[in-house]
């Protein structure tokens, strides 16, 4: 007959996975049409890894979204089409054409322009055009200063607007999944999940994740201290800068102009878990569109970012 | 900066790979300026939690808005939304986590401000300890008591009393002991397993990571070593198998599994188990998981559970052991912390998540509130925003709960606003309440509203008139099973029931039909001060009969319900063969025939029984029920 099974993961770990698996699988009982929102990092590898094991042996009953702005490495788009595919979960990739009609980019349209309408306005604009009621997403609370205040099932009101001041109360484990037509639910499974433990987890069960996280020898160039990665064509350089070839990897995944690597040689998860315990600069650092004021997450938060 | 790190972080470096790792949840309370977010930030850094670039943006705000001089402001770490930091006050619940080799905690900053005692709640509902934060220079404050109160409330067993701001009265040991003996005289109503009170200053790092050696009067703990020792380890395994169903997880006809979280106990393939509510029980086949079958599964794991049986489990119901179940009842009495501005209301419609379910409840009676300052008892006929009171609740429909001492998933639940589905509420059962317990125990005369009260609707004589054959007791068979359905208490009296027993002695003369029909109102009238809906099928050809009925009743109790067929249809239909014999002169003074009817000009309902069928009768005349106040306190599903 069975056997117990050891899992190669941590106590701490498992009570992490258990309180994910509960929150999904209430998600799933509760809603009409629930969606998870995937956008290819490590934190969505984890959360769609988790799904697939709150509903074994049946199929994952909601489809996966991406909002593809146009300007993610070609590395994670490879990634997001093969983890489709592994998992056979149904895709659904959304980018908001009004974007594309005016050309919005990071290069010509600026960072806060881009993040606005091609990540914001799409995200609402594919939860609308879908009717989805509950939306996944990956954050977690030790990530900014306002997700730290994020509930677990956060409610939105028509139009999709966050209102910190006027939050549900979360008590124990009894989300309050009830609401009105037109209202939605963003959920966030792995809430209590430190960057740490998306590690570990990582490399306890073994989840694919995009190779951009584990360094190797890629063009850059300095732009404002950061190193930014040139992955194609369309970004142009400015006057006196020049791409080089160094061994660079990242702590987080997004648009490639707005993305910062860090220097490094850590080409294992062992070492990426090693040289994190070891680092004194948060993952976000590499976030260009966080550092323009230190409200500003919590700004994009209200307008519907993630 | 005067910070005391380069030696303190050695001990606290982070190393989450230890396996058997244990996790302490805690929330840090107190008053405005206690300093609870300058101790979490000086836990934060002092275990390396802060990152560089978080700590340059730290000294960018400190400048702006801190009011600690030149020094790192630890509290505008925590203090995350904007208004927050200008207004120097914490206005919601943050998480922060950080570890230890020895433990990994998840934090709860929790408000001091009078007004938001629910978040603080909130914090609590999760966490295994409290540190209640004192300055040392004010001492014990009605905050103090108030967040120690609903600690212990929330079923919190350990304690931290963190005297801080020692150094602003001179690490005068005098003033600490004055503090605690203050602290112990009220907290030792609050059934606290373990109180340990440290003398400490947040600002300067002293007896947080490391004993300072300004207060060698004190030998206890630094409050890192206490929160890395404290024994808080859960007993969730110990208690009673229980489980609630979140998810039927059916793939295919082959496979139909239970999926949800082992909230208490252990169990094993083989084991009996009982669905609480129908008493159901079957033997447990497997423990599925994505990773394989377990061999057993303990409070705290996510599994899909496989019966031998093919029974009936639906979402919300509770598995649990056969020898130690879980109360079911439709009435239970709780503890209601308020949370939203509309206070709480007796008889008010809510709808509770309890477990899995949603049900529909109404509070019946508030017993008492409780002064959180004084605890003391008072009188109530509501609950305001942050107000705790001990409730008589009652469900639409019985459902599996323990107490919350015994378990504090299935003990709890949290109270929904019908409208506006806001968070209103949140509940700890005390004991489950049978439905004699329910009624307001100081009323000594039981009247016809405490009966209504019991029965959860109000009471009310529908009184149905028309000819013989007219359909008047097809109609009210169906409507008295369709409210018998929903559990409306409901009596019906027909000319059978009443002409054999009572009204035997009666003729068909004029001043017998009289007495028929006044005999009848009386009873019905009793019926209705029994707090129970009663329909009377009777000709009652006389308006003036009928008037005289009506008089016996109040306002709103009494409903004509004129059942309008045409003659010739009474006459066709003729299901006792009435009408044959009357035309045959048989039957002398025949209401329709040789004797007239005075149809109703102003009946509450009236029925056209030619354009619809007898069930569609029925349907119009609970509609009609509905739209009136007979079934305002009524919470059950009419949909059924």
């Amino acid at each position: 007959m069975s056997n117990i099974i050891t899992y190669p993961v941590s106590d701490h770990l498992k009570r992490l996975e258990a309180e994910s698996i509960e929150i999904m699988r209430e998600v799933a009982a509760s809603f009409e049409n629930p969606v998870m929102l995937y956008s290819i990092g490590k934190d969505s590898g984890v959360m769609l890894h988790l799904a697939m094991k709150a509903f074994y042996p049946s199929k994952l009953p909601f489809p996966l979204l991406h909002v593809d702005t146009r300007w993610k490495f070609a590395d994670m788009i490879r990634h997001r089409d093969m983890i489709a595919e592994k998992y056979g979960v149904k895709l659904l990739v959304y980018t908001n054409p009004e974007g594309v009609e005016r050309n919005i980019n990071p290069i010509d349209s600026g960072s806060s322009l881009h993040t606005q309408i091609m990540k914001t306005e799409a995200l609402k604009k594919a939860l609308d055009l879908y009717g989805f009621d509950a939306a996944f997403g990956g954050a977690r609370r030790d990530e900014e200063k306002s997700r730290a205040k994020e509930r677990i099932f956060s409610f939105r009101s028509a139009g999709h607007v966050w209102d910190p001041r006027n939050q549900r109360p979360e008590l124990w484990n009894h989300y309050n999944t009830r609401i009105n037509k037109g209202e939605t639910i963003r959920v966030f499974p792995l809430s209590n999940w430190t960057e740490l433990d998306i590690w570990e987890y990582t490399r306890a069960e073994n989840i694919p994740i995009v190779p951009l996280y584990l360094s190797a020898p890629r063009p850059v160039v300095k732009r404002s201290g950061m190193l930014i990665m040139r992955d194609d064509e369309r970004m142009p350089l400015n006057p006196g800068e020049e791409v080089e070839i160094r061994n660079i990897r990242f702590r987080s995944l997004g648009c490639y102009p707005l993305s910062a690597a860090v220097e490094s040689e850590a080409d294992t998860l062992d070492d990426i878990i090693a040289e994190m315990r070891a680092s004194r600069s948060s993952e976000r650092q590499g976030r260009l569109i966080d550092s323009d004021e230190s409200a500003s997450m919590e700004k994009k938060k209200k307008e519907g970012y993630f | 900066m005067s910070l005391e790190t380069a030696t303190l972080t050695a001990t606290a470096v982070t190393n989450a790979a230890a396996t058997e790792k244990s996790l302490l949840r805690f929330l840090t309370c107190g008053s405005v300026d206690d300093g609870k977010s300058t101790l979490i930030g000086r836990l934060l850094y002092d275990t390396k939690l802060i990152f560089d670039d978080q700590l340059q943006s730290l000294e960018r705000d400190s400048k702006k808005h801190g009011t600690t001089g030149e020094d790192i402001d630890f509290a505008l770490l925590v203090d995350g939304l904007e208004a927050e930091r200008q207004q120097g006050i914490t206005i919601d619940v943050a998480y922060r986590f950080f570890s230890t080799p020895k433990r990994s905690f998840i934090v709860a900053d929790t408000p001091g401000h009078e007004q938001y005692t629910r978040n603080m709640a909130t914090g609590a509902s999760n966490a295994d300890l409290a540190i209640i934060l004192i300055d040392a220079r004010k001492g014990v404050l009605p905050q103090t008591r108030r967040h120690s109160f609903i600690a212990s409330l929330l079923g919190i067993k350990h304690v931290v009393v963190a005297v801080n701001k020692i150094d602003l009265v001179d690490y005068d040991q005098g003033r600490f002991e004055e503090i605690l003996t203050a602290y112990r005289e009220f907290a030792d109503q609050l059934g606290f397993t373990s109180i340990q009170a440290i003398p400490l200053s947040a600002r300067f790092g002293q007896n947080m990571i490391t004993r300072s050696d300004l207060m060698p009067w004190y030998d206890g703990p630094c409050l890192l070593e206490h929160l890395e020792s404290v024994d808080v380890e859960s007993v969730d395994a110990q208690k009673p198998f229980r489980m609630g169903v979140q998810w039927v997880n059916r793939p295919n006809l082959d496979f139909r599994g239970f999926s949800g979280t082992i909230h208490s106990g252990v169990i094993r393939p083989g084991d009996e188990l009982v669905v609480a509510g129908s008493g159901k029980s079957s033997v447990l086949k497997r423990i599925v998981t994505a990773d394989g079958d377990l061999s057993e599964a303990r409070a705290g794991t996510a599994v899909t559970l496989v019966l031998n049986d093919e029974i009936d489990v639906a979402r919300g119901d509770t598995f649990a052991h056969p020898q130690a179940r879980p109360e079911v009842s439709d009435s239970f009495a709780a503890h209601i912390l308020w949370m939203t501005d509309e206070a709480l209301q007796v008889d008010r419609p809510y709808l509770i998540k309890l477990g899995h379910n949603y049900i529909p409840a109404r509070v019946t009676r508030i017993e008492h509130k409780i002064n959180i300052n004084t605890l003391e008892h008072e009188g109530a006929h509501k609950l305001d925003l942050n107000e705790i009171g001990l409730c008589h609740v009652r469900l639409s429909s019985p459902t599996a709960f323990d107490a919350y001492e015994l378990n504090r998933h299935t003990g709890s639940f949290i109270l929904i606003d019908r409208f506006t589905n806001a968070t209103a509420g949140a509940g700890m059962i005390t004991q489950g309440l049978n439905r004699a317990t329910h009624v307001h125990r100081q009323d000594l005369t039981v009247g016809k509203q405490a009966r209504q009260e019991l029965n959860g609707h109000k009471s009310a004589a529908l009184w149905l008139t028309g000819l013989s054959g007219s359909g008047k007791s097809t109609i009210a068979n169906l409507v008295v099973s369709e409210l018998h359905a929903r559990g409306i208490r409901t009596m019906m009296l027909d000319g059978d029931n009443i002409r054999h027993g009572l009204n035997k002695d009666l003729g068909f003369a004029d001043a017998d039909r009289v007495e028929n029909i006044r005999r009848v109102g009386e009873v019905a009238k009793l019926f209705v001060d029994a707090g129970t809906v009663v329909l009377c099928s009777f000709i009652s050809p006389f308006a003036s009969d009928r008037q005289m009925v009506r008089d016996l009743f109040e306002d709103g109790e009494f409903f004509e319900v004129f059942i309008d067929t045409p003659l010739e249809d009474c006459i066709n239909r003729d299901p006792k063969g009435l009408y044959a014999k009357a035309l045959k002169g048989e039957i002398k003074n025949f209401t329709g025939l040789d004797s007239p009817y005075e149809a109703p000009d102003n009946a509450e309902i009236v029925v056209k029984t030619e354009r619809m069928t007898a069930a569609e009768a029925a349907g119009q005349i609970i509609e009609r029920l509905r739209a009136s106040d007979l079934f305002s306190m009524y919470d059950g599903d009419w949909s059924i």
